[in-house]
């Protein structure tokens, strides 16, 4: 799972296979149509994208040859609203909150089911296939948390789900980030769901309310996949790592230029060993002095460092989302992804990187398998 | 019988062939069209049915108004015209 690479774009995915010490281009799919992410199940090859476009709204497809033909399948559809019941309103716009697909976020396995698929959405709503995406259906214990009503859009509108951690040695284990909702973690397969956001500190709040478990943006959750207990996120207000799964967060004060980002990739067999890739602030998300880089820790956070080898240290100004950097299962090779279109791998954890390409279109997400 | 067409952009995704129906409203001209084509309806609608926001409508060259239960009467000689808005790309 570290030879083939997936970069899914505002424009179309495209696929690069590894080619003895290069990378080389073997195909493109919906070229012109919005990709925002897309998952291989490890298990039988089968291929989702998330596609949302401007007009027609998200849709999903679903390839069982490796990305070589695609055929849509059923999307996510959010039930109507129970009669008597009012929906809650959004806590930034005070308007409903509509019971309705905006976006598919995020793809991920179930191991509890062959051919199982979660799928975390825009407005905030967790969603489950048993067979591949042929039929969903949204998890109403999540849904009808009260807590709900107090989450709000980070990046967009709405609240969404971006982050779906599990776990094939547990499978009734599953874990989801919401932006901006905090972690929440079920055991047993999402018919009970507890928030785990202790430690975490929303900077951007008013001071009353910065340690509010509703209000937390991880941008992003990675978990080590040996040691799935250790989860990493990069928060909106910085780095922050658990070792118990949510029990309790602590945060990562300094990491090179800023702590501020929205990626986070984490080594398989060490969760010590993590990377970000820092932009100036929330204010300003351009990288530091116009030089990309990428930090990283080996030592659980308590010191960084600042990988430049190969990437832009001149008036550069790419940012990485939050989907557009991924780790290999070797445990060595990591791509990146810009919103300028520039894409970049390593086969050496990050001590090098090789530009792959300067003009792809703005990408959303990175994906091997 | 009102007609029913789709903007050409829409066929790249699935095919929308015009359709004449029996309804005297846009709604009931739209779940006509679905019925025989069930897959179009999540190109145009949203989950509660309302129109997508970057969908635009046109009954008669009169622009929808009611885009949420699209309640707009047609006439027998009207044509429901959808398009995307060139919002939205």
């Amino acid at each position: 799972m570290s030879d083939t690479l997936h970069i899914a774009t505002r424009k179309g995915l495209f696929t690069y296979t590894r080619n003895g010490s290069g990378w080389a281009h073997t195909r493109t799919a919906f070229l012109g149509d919005p990709v925002v992410n897309v998952v291989t199940d490890p298990r039988d090859g089968t291929m989702v994208a998330a596609l949302k476009h401007g007009h027609f709204g998200p849709k999903m497809h679903r390839s069982t040859d490796a990305g070589r033909t695609w055929h849509e399948i059923a999307t996510p559809e959010y039930p109507p609203i129970p009669e008597g019941q009012e929906p809650y309103l959004n806590p930034m716009s005070n308007k409903p909150i509509p019971w309705k697909l905006v976006m598919v976020w995020v793809l991920a396995i179930d191991p509890k089911h062959k051919g199982g698929l979660w799928a975390g959405t825009l407005p905030g709503g967790l969603f489950h296939s048993k067979d591949h995406g042929e039929t969903w259906e949204l998890n109403r214990p999540l849904w009808d948390r009260p807590e709900r009503a107090k989450w709000f859009g980070g990046g967009y509108d709405e609240a969404g789900i971006h982050s779906v951690l599990t776990d094939p040695d547990r499978p009734d284990y599953v874990a989801v980030g919401i932006s901006c909702g905090g972690m929440w973690v079920s055991h047993d397969h999402g018919a009970t769901w507890a928030r785990k956001t202790a430690g975490m500190i929303a900077n951007y709040m008013p001071p009353d309310q910065q340690e509010d478990g509703d209000i937390q943006d991880p941008h992003i959750l990675t978990a080590c996949r040996s040691d799935p207990d250790t989860i990493w996120t990069q928060h909106h207000a910085g780095i922050f790592v658990t070792r118990n799964a949510g029990e309790r967060w602590d945060q990562v004060h300094e990491a090179g230029p800023s702590t501020f980002g929205f990626a986070c990739a984490v080594h398989p067999q060490d969760a010590d060993t993590a990377w970000f890739v820092p932009a100036m602030s929330d204010e300003k998300r351009v990288p530091v002095d116009g030089k990309v880089v990428v930090t990283r820790t080996r030592d659980g956070g308590k010191s960084f460092d600042v990988l430049t080898d190969g990437l832009p240290q001149d008036n550069a100004h790419d940012l990485v989302f939050r989907h557009a950097l991924a780790l290999g299962g070797d445990g060595n090779t990591l791509a990146m992804g810009s919103t300028t279109g520039s894409v970049w791998t390593s086969a050496d954890q990050g001590d090098s990187w090789q530009h792959l390409s300067a003009h792809l279109p703005p990408v959303y997400a990175v994906r091997f398998g | 019988m009102p007609t029913v067409a789709f903007t050409h952009t829409l066929q790249r995704h699935i095919q929308a062939p015009p359709q004449r129906v029996e309804a005297e409203t846009v709604a009931a001209a739209l779940r006509s069209v679905f019925d025989t084509n069930p897959g179009l309806r999540g190109y145009i609608l949203e989950d509660d049915g309302s129109v997508r926001k970057h969908i635009a409508v046109w009954v008669a060259g009169l622009p929808l108004r009611d885009r949420d239960t699209l309640s707009d009467p047609v006439g027998p000689d009207d044509e429901v015209y959808v398009m995307q808005a060139l919002s939205g790309g």
